[in-house]
């Protein structure tokens, strides 16, 4: 919730009339109608299914659960998110268009919670991966923190300057590597080849013609 | 000079009454189709808003609340979001069947409401061959479905393009043999002269009694056709994610969003056309004239009249539609197709014979 706090000390906006109220116009579009993606991968996430019950329902505020990255604006990471998890999380992260937020729900998705001690393979909180927009803490948390959450989201947005997400449009995105395959010999001499040792791939060598 | 002066006078001012004449001409021309684009659109944003609610109300739910009173600003949200949306074209997918195929779906739908008639000979083009057109034209759209489906690069959007596909292809043919029995009982391949044919005996005049078989058989068709559960094989969130728009994101997204509500509602206005008596009120209003004296009056009356009459009774397939997908579970492919090849066809073309034997009869 750093980003909250200050929103309009490092921002500036034109003193005019249409750009602002096409922002308004395109910060109450996005606020009103948030789209979760169906993403959970632990017990968190069944504190976020039933809001989509009638007890809390949340679409009260807009919010369809999309089983699609594409169609998704919002990911709230329910649960915990193991190392073997992290690379998923990321490309689901990825294959989102903008703008795009994230919850980071729930204590083990913040800081590792109850695993954050002597666990071998969870990833001691989610912002190291992907940058989050609300932290809401809890183990789990409720659904109504869960909509409190929402809420305080929808207050980021409607502060947001809609000039800021078009500098992200422009990327082309491609996330996949090609994969060095060395063949070696190797006899029972004692001494092995260096070639056989793992070297990452740099940007420079995956040609461009690969992907288009 | 002074006979010359008002000559000239003359001629600018025939020649502004001309220009005047065109410019009216033009957009006299343009007007009905952009108060009927018009009225589609708020037509799909009232359908998109009557599905949060209804399916609030089954599920004991409340249903959009905040945006706008009662929520019904909320479809607006929802597209001016996905308008203001990063477009993503996969990397390895076909670029321009990807970008066509969104387009293709909602344009050939879109044409199919220039032969609706809304009130009494209120239609935009009286073609007499317009219930033909709207079934030719909803032969395109599978076209674009399996564009996107195949220019996804994506298996599970491929599946959904081909469902897709398959399922329009087999339900087509029962639609068909339907309508053909409307057209043989009406003498007439237009919606006007359909729609004027139910209003001969009032309400036991409409093709409702007289073709009950292919009533259901249209109805159970047409809910195949707009790909709503239990007929939702293509898209099917829980199986293949989201079928052939697995993919789309923005107004892409936004059009297949909009193309499956446009695609209900027509398939509602021609259950209403063909088996409802259309604009047709069963009870007669003939005392309202004594309130009026200019006939100007009444007719514009009545013709507020029949499009109110025309959407109420769309609106009850409308919410019949939306009420089927929260109440009955979705049917595996093999069961789809034995459905439509197996039970709709023999059933539909008995109709046909029916009608064709008891029309021989008649005559």
């Amino acid at each position: 919730m750093n980003s909250i706090e200050f929103p309009l000390l490092d921002q500036t906006t034109k003193n005019s009339v249409i750009s602002t109220t096409l922002n308004d116009l395109s910060n109450w579009s996005r606020l009103s109608s948030l789209w979760p993606l169906l993403y959970g991968t632990s017990c968190c996430f069944i504190e976020f299914a039933s809001l989509i019950g009638s007890r809390f329902d949340f679409d009260r505020y807009g919010l369809v659960p999309r089983s699609s990255p594409r169609q998704a604006d919002l990911i709230l990471t329910a649960g915990t998110v193991t190392m073997k998890m992290a690379p998923s999380l990321v490309r689901l992260y990825e294959q989102m268009p903008e703008p795009k937020y994230v919850i980071a729900m729930g204590a083990c998705t913040i800081t590792g919670g109850m695993f954050s001690t002597d666990s071998y393979s969870t990833v001691r909180g989610v912002d190291k991966l992907i940058p989050v927009d609300v932290y809401l803490p809890g183990c789990p948390p409720k659904p109504e923190a869960i909509i409190d959450a929402i809420t305080k989201l929808r207050k980021k947005i409607s502060r947001e300057i809609y000039e800021n997400q078009m500098s992200s449009q422009r990327e082309n995105r491609c996330f996949t590597t090609n994969h060095k395959f060395h063949i070696g010999y190797s006899t029972h001499t004692g001494n092995y080849g260096q070639e056989l040792f793992y070297q990452l791939p740099s940007t420079s060598e995956i040609p461009s013609d690969t992907f288009f | 000079m002074i006979i010359y002066l008002t000559e000239i006078q003359d001629i600018h001012f025939f020649f502004r009454l001309e220009s005047f004449k065109e410019i009216y001409g033009i957009i006299w021309v343009f007007a009905p189709i952009l108060i009927l684009i018009l009225g589609i659109t708020i037509s799909v944003l009232a359908i998109v808003w009557l599905e949060r609610e209804i399916s609030a109300g089954i599920q004991q739910r409340i249903g959009p609340e905040y945006t706008g009173p009662f929520g019904v600003l909320q479809a607006l949200a929802d597209g001016t979001k996905l308008l203001f949306k990063e477009n993503l074209i996969p990397s390895r997918g076909d670029i321009r069947l990807f970008s066509i195929g969104p387009s293709i779906s909602v344009i050939s739908i879109i044409i199919s409401y220039s032969v609706i008639p809304f009130g009494y000979n209120f239609v935009l083009s009286d073609l007499n061959i317009g219930v033909f057109l709207w079934i030719a034209i909803s032969s395109i759209a599978p076209i674009g479905l399996l564009m996107s489906g195949y220019g996804s690069n994506n298996k599970y959007s491929f599946l959904g393009g081909l469902r897709a596909a398959a399922q329009s292809i087999s339900y087509e043919i029962p639609l068909t043999l339907c309508v053909l029995s409307i057209s043989l009982l009406s003498n007439s391949l237009s919606t006007v002269d359909i729609v004027d044919a139910q209003s001969k005996y009032g309400f036991w005049g409409w093709n409702l009694w007289r073709q009950p078989m292919g009533f259901i058989v249209f109805l159970i068709s047409s809910l195949a056709e707009c790909e709503r559960l239990p007929f939702d094989l293509p898209e099917a969130e829980e199986e293949l994610v989201a079928g052939y728009q697995t993919e789309y994101s923005g107004i892409k997204f936004g059009l297949f969003y909009v193309a499956s509500y446009l695609n209900l509602f027509i398939s509602s206005l021609f259950v209403t056309v063909l088996y409802f008596g259309g604009s047709n009120i069963s009870i007669p209003y003939i005392f309202v004239s004594d309130f009026f004296e200019i006939n100007q009056t009444y007719g514009v009356f009545v013709t507020i009249i029949g499009i109110f009459i025309t959407l109420a009774k769309t609106y009850l397939f409308l919410f019949l539609s939306i009420a089927t997908r929260w109440t009955l579970p979705r049917l595996r492919i093999d069961q789809l197709l034995n459905l439509g090849w197996k039970f709709l066809l023999p059933i539909s073309l008995g109709n046909l014979l029916l009608t064709t034997s008891s029309q021989l009869f008649s005559l």
